[in-house]
């Protein structure tokens, strides 16, 4: 049985002479992405910039319009309000309603009056609580307004209501997730390696995590939670790919003392060119089936994670490797190299 | 070396097949799982609340309260401590003590530099009871300051912590009574952090009723109703010292109660409240049992005010204020009013789980419907399956035979991690089953590094058996750097993120050393074992 293969058993395609075309590439989309980031913006899910969000369903169809302007009549703010088909296949709407300050909300009379008997002063604390109870007063006002509209028969399919204290903690721990594992993935290929491999692969990673970041701008996809999930996996996968092949070249500086950088890299590159291929494409046959059957609540992360699989193949050929070129890698690799040079 | 010994064999075998063994009870009902032979292990793998349906709220316990309540009351005591009282003198303020949240301290004048001295002894009496052994045996609670002729009173930052933990744990108590009162439901209060509580209730109950009754909290007390003073002058302002204006429910009609603001009874004097029927209006009551205390107090209060009202107050709402018509002796009554049955019941819930030391805000909330839960987990599953069986045929196609060795090693992968999970008893959410279908993904990454190796030592003109030997050797520190990387970020994920990151990190983290485990040991075992039995002349992949 003839075996598929899409890359021939032995490849010597000179990469790294592509390699001034590739950072003229890169160099213009990260800085189009940064670009992007900063004029665009990311459109922050609930997670990051607080607020509620409402999916309801109905087995009635639903008029969008009719929501929009009744959840509009509530003065609440920003509301957005869009179309979704749940795994199940039935269709629903989904309410956005941006972060509620306290004024904003008029709350049932007795209900804001907390006990201030005795003439204490904790008024920070209560405008907080105000502020965090103003999510809840605004969610309720949704539901019920929905109910009115719609019947009592819809469903709530999903009632997200993040408060301005948890939202301000969720972008600081993420950011800080990722900026943590750059740092630990930096200190690892330094121990492992050199610091040229450190910088390079960190370089890609960069690239990779700000290319990505440029993709959200643009397309305005929602930026929640599971999108920091899924850059810190594109982080490791990109990671993973640039260490195959960081691996081969530091067997090949061995292999081979005399020749070239450039020819080294090339010869790296090209041995793990079938590997590299190969397991993007089965992490990508995973992928596409979530993305196509999983559903609408994984699309977003799901799509993330094809990109970052794409953009991180990308990266370790044409970013890290000539990265090494670029620093200049000590050529000696033997044992006692550091004691044998004067 | 590809060959293993007998020992190392069967503890490769071995690992796969606890990992089955572990994944079984899954598959199982609860009956089944009760009547299976001892050997099955019983924890199963736990649905998250995105995949069955249920709410998350996290709640932050407002610890500012907890140190104003304690200091307000203390403030109250310090002045009642300057009165006269049997043979002991008043001693003359300037000013009556005043309490500033900020600085945790309560502050008062003497008028007479010759009364400092007593003054001070009767607020260190007062202040001496420790905190217990929390904080260290002979700690006070608070420090007493004597400036000239002011006293200050302040809590040491000990106590404060002490208190604030004191309140979680008991909110996480008041709440778990009143959501879980029989203790029959799978609801999870845990706390988290110092001041916050999460709490976890499955189940298609309606949000919103779940947070009123967590929000709620649940203040009773009873009242002296003082007659004498129009609630309309009091509400214009004229209220007398030592009287509370409290609003009426809104089912006991309009206006407000005028009260004497010192408390007859409180709401831990009431030992028990029910829900029931009212067999005179046909409506629903609630009837409750006061404690020995409690009793006691109710049967000498109503002895004396035969005629006049007390009023039941909860949370700054009169609920019912009723006349006095004789002596109540026996220490029971009961609230009648214009209540639904489901009005009744909440109330009698709240009133016997106690009030909440502070009030509990929710911060924030997430709540997915049983039935998208359940589509959720029917759209991962088909994904995970399509997934799965393409990976499969696609390294059949590319491998042929190792690809079906690849494809054994990763069945038994899935097979650990499914172990895994259920072992540690792991919550499933839907980005862990993302996780999983990357790992499947993945996993098979390994492989791929050790046949490409073996690939070339074919191309390089090694005999099979050398060529299998090398592949292995040489693809071992790729695969060892590649799969640290990708442990470390998903090991942030999971120390640094929150709900759905974490769940996906677990099946990550997980999926990254069975799939290490499988790929460079189970595939040794099964490659090496055929062609040490079979010495190929030549192997094609």
């Amino acid at each position: 049985m003839a075996l598929l293969k899409f890359i021939p058993d032995q490849t010597s395609i000179p990469f790294t002479s592509w390699r001034m075309i590739a950072a003229a590439v890169s160099g213009l989309a990260v800085v189009a992405s940064i670009i992007a980031v900063a004029t665009l913006g990311l459109n922050f899910g609930v997670d990051f910039r607080g607020g509620v969000t409402i999916e309801v369903a109905s087995d009635d169809p639903i008029d969008l319009g009719a929501v929009r302007s009744a959840v509009g009549d509530l003065g609440l703010g920003d509301v957005r309000v869009q179309e979704i088909v749940d795994p199940g296949g039935d269709k629903g709407v989904v309410v956005f309603i941006e972060q509620q300050e306290a004024d904003a909300v008029e709350t049932s009379p007795g209900a804001a009056q907390s006990e201030t008997a005795d003439g204490t002063d904790a008024e920070g604390a209560d405008a907080l609580a105000d502020d965090e109870g103003a999510q809840q007063t605004a969610s309720k006002a949704v539901q019920d307004v929905l109910r009115a509209l719609l019947g009592e028969d819809i469903r709530f399919n999903k009632i997200e209501v993040v408060g301005p204290t948890v939202s301000g903690e969720l972008i600081q721990k993420g950011a800080l997730a990722v900026a943590l594992a750059l740092g630990a993935m930096l200190i690892y290929i330094w121990a492992r390696f050199e610091w040229q491999f450190s910088l390079g692969a960190v370089a890609a990673l960069a690239h990779d995590i700000i290319i990505t970041l440029g993709v959200f701008a643009v397309t305005q996809l929602e930026f929640n939670l599971p999108i920091i999930a899924a850059i810190l996996t594109i982080v490791g996968y990109s990671m993973n790919d640039t260490v195959v092949v960081y691996d081969r070249v530091r067997e090949n500086l061995r292999k081979f003392k005399k020749k070239a950088l450039t020819e080294v890299a090339d010869l790296s590159i090209n041995d793990t060119l079938s590997r590299t291929v190969m397991t993007s494409v089965t992490t990508l046959i995973a992928l596409i089936a979530l993305y196509v059957i999983g559903g609408d609540v994984l699309r977003g992360f799901t799509f993330a994670m094809i990109w970052g699989i794409l953009i991180g193949t990308y990266s370790s050929i044409f970013v890290a490797a000539p990265f090494l070129l670029a620093t200049g890698v000590k050529r000696d690799w033997s044992k006692n190299a550091v004691t044998a040079t004067p | 070396m590809l060959q293993f010994n007998r020992l190392q064999t069967i503890a490769i075998l071995g690992t796969v097949l606890l990992g089955v063994l572990f994944t079984i009870p899954n598959f199982l009902t609860s009956e089944q799982l009760e009547k299976a032979p001892g050997f099955v292990p019983s924890s199963q793998v736990k649905l998250g609340l995105d995949l069955r349906g249920g709410s998350y709220l996290l709640l932050k316990v407002e610890t500012d309260e907890v140190i104003d309540n304690r200091m307000t009351s203390l403030r109250r005591e310090v002045q009642r401590e300057m009165r006269p009282s049997g043979n002991r003198e008043r001693i003359a303020l300037q000013a009556l003590p005043t309490y500033n949240a900020d600085t945790a301290t309560i502050s008062l004048r003497v008028r007479e530099a010759s009364d400092v001295a007593e003054a001070e002894d009767r607020i260190k009496a007062l202040t001496r009871q420790g905190l217990g052994a929390a904080v260290g045996v002979g700690l006070r609670p608070y420090e007493v300051i004597v400036t000239g002729e002011r006293i200050d009173i302040r809590m040491s930052r000990e106590a404060q912590t002490y208190y604030i933990a004191e309140a979680v744990k008991d909110s996480i108590e008041v709440v778990r009574r009143r959501i879980d009162p029989v203790g029959n439901k799978e609801v999870s209060i845990q706390p988290q952090g110092a001041d916050r509580i999460i709490v976890q209730a499955p189940g298609d109950d309606d949000p919103e009723a779940l947070k009123e009754v967590i929000n709620r909290t649940g203040q009773l007390t009873f009242h002296h109703v003082d007659g004498t003073v129009d609630p309309l002058d009091a509400e214009s302002g004229l209220l007398p010292p030592g009287r509370i204006l409290v609003p009426n429910a809104e089912y006991e009609g309009p206006g407000a109660e005028v009260l004497y603001e010192e408390p007859v009874i409180t709401g831990d004097m009431v030992a028990d409240a029910t829900a029931e029927p009212n067999s005179e209006t046909g409506g629903f009551q609630i009837g409750f049992r006061f404690d020995n205390t409690g009793a006691r107090r109710f049967g000498d209060f109503t002895r004396d005010h035969v005629g006049e009202r007390f009023a039941i107050v909860l949370d700054n709402e009169v609920i019912s204020a009723p006349r006095i018509q004789s002596v109540i002796p026996g220490g029971t009554g009961r609230i009648t009013g214009n209540f639904t049955a489901e009005e009744v019941t909440r109330t009698a819930t709240l009133i016997r789980s106690g009030a909440l030391p502070a009030t509990l805000t929710t911060i924030e909330q997430r709540s997915v419907g049983a039935e998208l839960g359940a589509d959720s987990v029917r759209a991962g599953a088909i994904a995970l399956i399509v997934g799965f069986a393409g990976v499969i045929i696609y390294m059949v196609l590319s491998y042929g035979r190792f690809g079906v060795y690849a494809d054994m090693a990763l069945i038994a992968n899935v097979a650990l991690i499914a172990g895994a999970l259920s072992l540690f008893g792991s919550t499933l959410t839907l980005p862990g089953i993302a996780g999983i279908v990357l790992t499947i993904g993945m996993a098979v990454d390994a492989n791929v590094l050790i046949f490409e190796r073996i690939r070339e030592e074919v191309l390089g003109g090694k005999p099979p058996v050398r060529a299998i030997e090398l592949g292995f050797d040489k693809a071992r520190s790729a695969i060892v750097d590649a799969n640290v990387t990708t442990f470390a970020a998903a090991a942030f994920m999971f120390i640094l993120g929150a709900g759905p990151v974490r769940g996906f990190a677990v099946t990550l983290m997980i999926g990254v050393v069975t799939s290490v485990f499988t790929a460079y040991f189970l595939t040794r075992l099964l490659a090496g074992g055929w062609v040490l039995a079979n010495r190929p002349k030549t192997i094609t992949l």
